[in-house]
């Protein structure tokens, strides 16, 4: 079975872009990966529409894991999460995590063919030490 | 009272046209206490609303309330646009096509309970909620006139400004977060009263 994606979200596409290449060091090409960021015009923020695509680049039919910087960009992914077709919202999970070293942990996690509920609770169990 | 595609095209106008006159306001406001885009993120949505305003227009009740939701979550960009979005899909959720007051009330305050759910947040918080419950209550408790209207929704805007954030990007400044204006709030009551405004003359 495929592993679980992962999406980067962050206010800045920087450091979403920055996130996303720690991640493919650690774990290469064997986890569906996709980060987003900055609001529609360009600038600091986050875009609904950028992160449904970002969920559906990384797609996995074992799910994605979100991860997120501050309030919006956790906002704008629960709103995207509900957008989603009736088969996919409950696969997809937002950790509760630092966002560059949840994405890190979860992408280990899933690269080892976890389920989407231990990978989130592996990638929040880290940013609780 | 006329609720028809004409009436709804005209409150597009108003709420856009406050927002895009206290863009910079929203701002200066969101600078203080938040990340500095309230007022850009709030314009740029609205903006596209009233791009789209014929069609948005031209539909019942509840899909021009959803139609606008749907622009504001995708076109807004930080937590406003999943809020506001929340808020006028709310609306138009349970709203029948020809609404009456006491649909609208009604409408308002589950909307109202929608933006609470999405913002896990309570009245109190330094939020937009913190005008929208207030000015719910007095449409429920049957205040109808503008200038009542429009008072509670400013009255309760300036009444964030002593309250700490416990919410939002606000929260991480703790106790400096006392001493200003929550600018969701005072979006919220500018909008409050440009609806407020055109539904008195409807």
């Amino acid at each position: 079975m495929q592993s679980v994606g992962v999406v980067i979200v962050s206010h800045s596409p920087k450091v979403a872009e920055g996130a996303a290449d720690m991640v493919r060091q650690m774990v290469g090409e064997e986890v569906p990966l996709a980060w987003t960021g900055g609001n529609p015009s360009g600038g600091l923020g986050t875009d609904v529409g950028q992160i449904m695509a970002a969920i559906d680049r990384a797609w996995s039919n074992a799910g994605v894991v979100i991860l997120v910087d501050l309030g919006g960009a956790e906002t704008n992914s629960e709103m995207a999460i509900e957008m989603l077709p009736d088969d996919r919202r409950a696969k997809v999970l937002i950790c509760n995590a630092p966002v560059v070293e949840g994405a890190v942990v979860a992408a280990t996690e899933a690269a080892g063919g976890s389920s989407v509920d231990i990978v989130q609770q592996t990638a929040e169990e880290y940013s609780a030490r | 009272m006329d609720l028809g595609a004409d009436l709804r095209a005209e409150l597009v106008r108003a709420v856009a046209t406050t927002i895009e006159r206290h863009a910079e306001e929203l701002t200066t406001l969101d600078q203080a206490i938040g990340d500095g885009d309230h007022g850009l993120n709030m314009k740029r949505g609205f903006e596209a609303v009233l791009a789209d305003v014929a069609n948005l227009s031209a539909k019942p009740w509840p899909d021009f309330l959803k139609g606008v939701g749907t622009m504001l979550v995708m076109k807004v960009g930080g937590a406003s646009g999943p809020l506001y979005g929340t808020l006028f899909m709310g609306l138009g959720k349970d709203l029948p096509a020809e609404p009456t007051r006491a649909d609208l009330v009604r409408a308002f305050r589950g909307a109202i309970t929608a933006v609470q759910a999405r913002g896990k947040s309570e009245r109190g918080q330094k939020t937009m909620l913190d005008v929208l419950i207030p000015v719910a209550e007095k449409l429920e408790a049957g205040v109808a006139e503008t200038g009542a209207i429009t008072l509670a929704a400013h009255a309760a805007a300036d009444a964030t400004i002593p309250v700490k954030a416990v919410r939002g990007r606000a929260s991480f400044l703790g106790d400096r977060s006392i001493g200003h204006m929550d600018p969701g709030a005072r979006s919220s009551a500018l909008m409050i009263e440009a609806v407020a405004k055109v539904l008195e003359k409807a």
